[in-house]
């Protein structure tokens, strides 16, 4: 029944996202109100519906009933409850359900939240998004039905791949999701925008939010995927420039290039068309990223199945969506006026340089990704374009954009001076040369690159803290009175702030990790012991245990620091018995200044045990650094001018040096 | 400063990180496109010793012989087989009969060392060129897909 109930709601959330694709623009069209209030509606009732049809599936995963194709092949009985749920969106149908759900999701908060936006550009955002919508939800249910039933119902279900039994991944799709989707929200924004011809500081107001709250999920499901493919694949990798993840990166760059040019609309409307642009491209690169995960045109733990139908059209979508947003913004873009002049070296000249580097380091990664696809398609030879393809060009265009991050929060709007502002980093400098002198005297020893890494740390952390301290006045006026200012500085500066202190610390997490790590491998024998990083891990032994729904063997590591015993780790090797894989359980102890990592591989018979261990100074402050820009993303989203009703004081506010400084 | 003139400086600063961005792909393209190659490829068009590359094909039958943390297995297109040297931890699903793509070179006395053995995240995953590279052999057979 509940397979029906299903079914039937997303036929139904069709037939209502059509109506909300159509109505509301033709209302617009003609200033007919009630038209476009539909819109409203539309988008309630489109997520009453989808939400339906995700409960539902849902209650089938953990009711476990096997009549329903999708449950039979992706779950089993005896799972743990956590991952009966998540295996809602372990699979390719689930999750295009979710990505349906999420878009819903945020047509109804529009709906909700958008309470000061004029009509007719309410109308017509909501219209987009039900269009949207409409593509999605054809997919779902004429290409991949979640409710398909099988007759006769299996016995039991073939289990879900047990590499996605985790909470990491659990969690990792709905938070890429709410990035990849909360990106349709601006997309819809800026087709709205080109339809009425009209981009002003309000509208980039209004689509700010939403930038940064699609950034902000972006950031955080990105890092989710990372550090579970960081402990759990067991290569002490953590980023592997797999095609798949740079589906994800590449509308990361878009975003966050979007995310500082529409600063520069809202405070100097200036950029526009660019902007309108940007926000075109992130999503297109979004859907971009569904079309290579979902088609099977990329093989990894990601293309659940590949099946031509889905591909084609997908593709064909992507094309519609891309060309057709591409062909109104060439028709309406020239006619939008440009905005506020400034001087190439000021706060806008900086954002326009962030932006150059971010759209040029996505378009090389783009390249990267798509070159071996169409280079199979046309010639048939296979090449894989890897790790030192993309070292070579995007470090190169991430360096020098990280070293003038450091700057541009210094700029002043219009014209700004370089010279006193140089002045103003003279201590970091000296921090620079701090750090530099301790991280020779701890190492001695490293690549060139790295000691620019760690350089380019201290020089962003520092920078970063003057200019916080230079907003506050710290030192230069009273504790009291600085106080005061750190309360009433705007979030979105603390924001900024906290989102750039993460960029330093992910800088600081790659660089170390990368040049300083320690590894060993060998075949270690019960009481071994073997030096790695400067402690001592002592191997104590295997031994073969049962989990919940596979059996494992538990190594045993005691280490020791200094002499004195520090801490035991337990890495595993786990063969589940459905679908039958056997899995690497790495053991991590995570540290401030560096992760222990453990893994256990089979036994060479002559009762040695092959070991991997990895000492890894700083690691886990790449996943930190993602989490303080979440946070940071968090903060600036909790600005008052933000919210509703704080549109209108904001303008006269806007011209008051404290606001202008804001970011 | 005219609205023309900051387009102007716009639009060049824009060419030359293009400019820059083009010339780093130019320089890193040759050296950092890894071909794949299955065993029979290799009998037909050798490949210089010291060429990085994609070997792939399946794990023969009775090839795996492992010492301490190096293992020696063969891969083969069931046509021609590479014996393979790698040296570390073999991902999960390495096995016997099913399907590995390894990347590395050549050493002089045709022996393949590999840096690095493919993870198959699930047993019903071919990699693609593994399946590409069999069916061309001849030894495809479609209910291995699923």
């Amino acid at each position: 029944m509940t397979a029906e109930i299903g079914q039937f709601s997303l036929i139904l959330a069709l037939v209502i996202a059509i109506l909300q694709g159509t109505l509301p623009l033709i209302g617009a069209a003609r200033q007919n109100v009630p038209m476009m209030k539909f819109g409203e509606s539309a988008s309630f009732a489109q997520f009453l519906t989808v939400s339906l049809a995700f409960v539902a599936l849902t209650v089938a995963y953990v009711e476990s009933d096997f009549s329903i194709l999708n449950v039979a092949s992706n779950s089993h009985s005896l799972k743990p409850m956590l991952y009966k749920i998540s295996g809602v969106w372990g699979n390719h149908e689930g999750s295009l359900l979710l990505w349906v759900w999420i878009l819903a999701l945020f047509g109804f908060a529009v709906a909700a939240f958008g309470r000061n936006l004029p009509y007719s550009l309410k109308a017509r955002v909501l219209s987009i998004q039900g269009l949207i919508g409409v593509g999605f939800l054809l997919f779902v249910v004429f290409t991949s039905n979640p409710f398909e039933r099988i007759d006769p119902a299996p016995f039991d279900g073939r289990g879900l791949n047990p590499l996605l039994q985790d909470p990491g991944l659990a969690f990792h799709p709905p938070f890429l999701y709410l990035g990849y989707v909360g990106l349709s929200v601006t997309f819809s924004f800026a087709i709205a925008a080109l339809i009425e011809g009209k981009v002003d500081p309000a509208w980039a107001r209004w689509v700010r939010p939403w930038t940064l709250a699609a950034w902000s999920f972006l950031t955080l499901g990105i890092a989710l995927g990372s550090w579970w493919a960081y402990y759990e694949l067991g290569w002490g990798g953590w980023w592997f420039w797999d095609p798949v993840e740079n589906a994800s990166f590449m509308p990361w760059l878009a975003a966050t290039a979007l995310l500082h040019s529409a600063i520069v609309v809202e405070k100097r409307d200036a950029l526009k068309n660019w902007t309108i642009l940007l926000a075109i491209i992130a999503f297109s690169l979004s859907l971009l990223g569904t079309f290579l995960v979902r088609s099977g045109v990329l093989n990894s733990v990601h293309a659940f199945a590949s099946d031509p139908a889905r591909g084609v059209f997908v593709l064909a979508f992507l094309i519609f969506v891309i060309g057709g947003s591409l062909t109104l913004y060439s028709f309406r873009a020239p006619t939008m006026k440009g905005g506020g002049l400034f001087a190439p070296i000021s706060r806008e000249g900086a954002l326009v340089l962030n932006n150059l580097f971010l759209s040029s380091a996505a378009a090389t990664i783009l390249l990267g990704t798509l070159y071996p696809i169409f280079l199979d398609a046309l010639s048939g030879t296979k090449v894989s374009v890897g790790e030192p393809y993309f070292n070579a060009t995007f470090l190169p265009l991430a360096l020098p954009l990280v070293f003038a991050l450091a700057l541009g929060p210094f700029l002043s709007w219009k014209r700004a001076d370089l010279k006193g502002v140089l002045s103003r980093v003279k201590f970091s400098l000296a921090f620079v040369a701090f750090v530099l002198g301790i991280s020779w005297w701890l190492t001695d020893d490293g690549p060139f690159l790295a000691f620019f890494g760690m350089g380019l740390f201290a020089w962003l952390v520092a920078s970063t803290a003057i200019e916080w301290a230079g907003r506050i006045k710290l030192f230069r006026t009273s504790f009291k009175s600085s106080w005061n200012r750190m309360v009433n500085l705007p979030r979105s500066a603390h924001g900024m702030t906290i989102a750039h202190l993460g960029v330093a610390m992910i800088v600081l997490g790659i660089t170390a990790s990368e040049a300083w790590q320690s590894e060993k491998l060998e075949v270690m024998r019960p009481g071994e012991s073997s030096i790695v990083g400067g402690y001592e891990f002592r191997f104590d032994g295997a031994r073969e245990l049962k989990g919940p729904n596979y059996d494992f063997l538990q190594g045993s590591f005691t280490i020791f620091k200094d002499g004195a015993e520090f801490v035991t780790l337990y890495p595993e090797q786990r063969v589940y018995a459905s679908p039958p894989m056997e899995t690497t359980e790495a053991a991590i102890w995570p540290m401030m200044s560096a992760d222990l990592y453990v893994v256990i591989g089979e036994e060479d018979g002559k009762g040695g045990f092959a070991t991997r261990i990895y000492h890894k100074p700083f690691i886990s402050w790449i996943w930190a650094g993602a989490i303080a820009m979440f946070i940071g993303g968090g903060f600036s989203l909790s600005d008052r001018r933000f919210r509703i009703g704080a549109a209108k004081k904001k303008s006269s506010a806007s011209h008051t040096p404290e606001a202008a400084t804001g970011v | 400063m005219t609205r023309k003139r900051r387009r102007l400086y716009i639009v060049l600063s824009g060419m030359a990180v293009l400019a820059l961005a083009a010339s780093l792909i130019l320089m890193s393209f040759e050296d950092s496109l890894v071909f794949f190659r299955s065993p029979s490829d290799l009998v037909e068009k050798p490949v210089p010793v010291g060429r990085n590359f994609r070997l792939g094909g399946l794990v023969e039958e009775g090839s795996v012989v492992k010492d301490g943390v190096e293992i020696r297995f063969r891969v083969t297109d069931l046509a021609e087989s590479v014996p393979v040297l790698y040296r570390g931890l073999v991902p999960d699903l390495f096995r016997e009969g099913q399907g590995v793509v390894t990347e590395g070179q050549l050493a002089e006395d045709g022996t393949f060392v590999a840096s690095s053995v493919l993870a198959k995240h699930d047993e019903n995953y071919m990699p693609p060129e593994v399946a590409d590279s069999l069916k061309e052999a001849g030894h495809w057979e479609p209910e291995d897909k699923k």
